[in-house]
């Protein structure tokens, strides 16, 4: 899933400052797995900057919408008819979400309600770490099943650095060195000997690096 | 062992003598002078000097115009080049502006992570890892290629170095990553700090046991330490480093003003011992902002004079 985390408080209302009403979107998605910007959060928010504003004098009217996802237009569409009654839209949901809520709604100011980390899973109850940056062309095959472009701090394709200490990363020793992983599951495997081989340089042209991506599904296309 | 490049540092390892190598970390600042006095120094106690690339991450004057300012002296640079700064454009750019002078050995490294340094807010690049720098440089002298293809007017002819940590974590691969190193095709080494003499005894042979000892020349790495503070900063807040408590409590013993002494003290032993370890070629004494006790080491250790090459 996309990992949020909701933005201060303060931050948000300065974006909302001028406004007397405003839409807060959730999202039903991966923002409300990891308690960032569903049902819940939008509630807590919405209470929390009317309380605010109170407290400095000024009235504010908060709308809360919760939408199954904010990545697809047909979600998006359900909130046509109420955005024009509003002065601004905070959206809860990833950086994405805010995005296409943007590019839909010309008119209407829209803010990001949260900062969004990463793609990550959740390790235990309140505690979440990321697995995959994208780089559209995994080789998780040749790394036992570990990314080492997500998780190592150099994104070493043939690690462990010089630093790696008592299986964890030089960068923190809170983390787990992407490397002593990939070596462990390596051992777990009884392949330890696929460990000599070098993987070549890779072409990042898939990765960020190629510019905006986009994926194009001609059989699916209309 | 034939020599297939101009560098002074392959002649002497390829005629067998004990090759001394050391190293300048550049200034904080433009003054070109700083280096060319520590080089003066040093220079007639060492084969090849070492220039560091931003070491812990911290900005400096850039190791290419320093190995110029060595090779402008006359003196046997080893250019040191990091990963994490420069994509495979910079990377093989500067390494044909180093060609351009003569430069004649690189050190590929990864890097330290920038959050060690001064621009902790910084991007990282690490487009390629150190092996696939090594594989480049190789490339590009073997083939005279780009990576891209294309041919190089005048290509680089480059004595292949990288570190190795004997020490690091997992020790069972740490021989594994030394063979990967020579498949990629590095052509010297140079270790990490040397302070557990018993754990890199144990690496050596293990290497040794592979061949890999007469497939890439293995130089030592030591540092002397200035002090008992030294000793336990080295121990506990450096990755990747092996301090043993014997080497901690030996500083520890002696008063504050011996210390130096004692730290020189224990780096000409290592040396001693380590001049018996097949498979070790040389030696590279990294005295960190202390390089004026370079030559009595080196002199103590009975590394001096040191052979002349044509
Ligand atoms: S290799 Fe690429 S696609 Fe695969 S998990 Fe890592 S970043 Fe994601
Ligand atoms: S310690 Fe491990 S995870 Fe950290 S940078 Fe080095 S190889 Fe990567």
């Amino acid at each position: 899933m996309i990992v949020a985390e909701r933005k201060p408080i303060e931050e948000i209302m300065g974006f909302a400052k001028n406004c007397k009403k405003i839409l807060m979107v959730g999202c039903n998605e991966c923002v409300t797995v990891c308690y960032a910007g569903g049902r819940k959060e939008v509630a807590i928010l919405a209470s929390a900057l009317k309380m605010a504003f109170k407290k400095d004098g000024k009235g504010l009217e908060v709308t809360e919408v919760t939408l199954e996802r904010q990545c697809d237009h047909e979600y998006l569409e359900e909130i046509r008819n109420i955005v024009d009654e509003h002065d601004a839209i905070v959206s809860l949901a990833c950086g994405v979400g805010v995005q296409f809520m943007a590019e839909k709604y010309l008119t209407t100011p829209v803010f990001p309600g949260v900062n969004t980390r990463f793609m990550g899973v959740t390790e235990e109850s309140g505690v979440w770490s990321e697995r995959c940056q994208g780089c559209g062309e995994c080789i998780l095959g040749q790394t036992a099943g570990i990314c080492p472009i997500s998780r190592c701090a150099k994104r070493l394709l043939n690690g462990p650095c010089g630093g790696s200490t008592n299986g964890k990363c030089e960068i923190n020793k809170d983390l787990d060195c992407a490397w002593q992983l990939i070596i462990d599951r390596l051992k777990a495997l009884d392949r330890l000997d696929d460990y000599e081989e070098i993987i070549p340089i890779k072409d990042w042209s898939t990765e960020r690096a190629g510019g905006p991506r986009k994926v194009v599904r001609e059989d699916l296309k209309q | 062992m034939s020599t297939k490049t101009p560098s002074r540092l392959e002649k002497i390892l390829a005629s067998g003598n004990l090759a001394v190598t050391s190293e300048c970390g550049p200034p904080r600042g433009s003054n070109g002078d700083t280096i060319t006095k520590k080089a003066e120094m040093i220079k007639d106690y060492v084969d090849a000097i070492n220039i560091t690339d931003n070491q812990t991450s911290v900005t400096r004057l850039c190791s290419l115009a320093a190995c110029i300012r060595l090779k402008l002296m006359g003196l046997e640079p080893i250019l040191q080049m990091v990963t994490r700064d420069r994509n495979r454009i910079a990377l093989q750019s500067d390494i044909l502006g180093a060609a351009s002078f003569d430069i004649f050995n690189i050190l590929c490294l990864s890097g330290d992570h920038q959050s060690f340094g001064d621009n902790p807010q910084g991007q990282n690049v690490f487009d390629l890892d150190s092996m696939h720098l090594i594989q480049t440089v190789r490339y590009m002298r073997e083939e005279g290629k780009f990576l891209g293809g294309d041919d190089i007017d005048r290509p680089p002819r480059m004595f292949v170095g990288a570190a190795v940590n004997p020490f690091a974590d997992p020790f069972e691969i740490r021989v594994p990553r030394l063979a990967k190193k020579v498949a990629a095709g590095v052509e010297f080494i140079q270790t990490q700090c040397i302070y557990n003499l018993d754990k890199f005894e144990l690496w050596m042979k293990q290497a040794r046991d592979r061949g890999l000892h007469e497939k890439v020349y293995i130089l030592a790495g030591v540092t002397p330490l200035k002090s008992a503070g030294m000793a336990k900063y080295m121990k506990n807040r450096v990755p990747g480093m092996d301090v043993p408590d014997e080497v901690v409590e030996r500083m520890s013993g002696v008063p504050k003003e011996k210390q130096p002494e004692e730290g020189i003290k224990i780096c000409v032993e290592s040396i001693q011992r380590l001049k018996e370890v097949e498979g070790v070629r040389g030696f590279h004494i990294m005295a960190i902002e202390w390089e004026e006790k370079v030559p009595e080491i080196v002199e103590q250790s009975g590394l001096f004079p040191r052979p002349k090459v044509e």
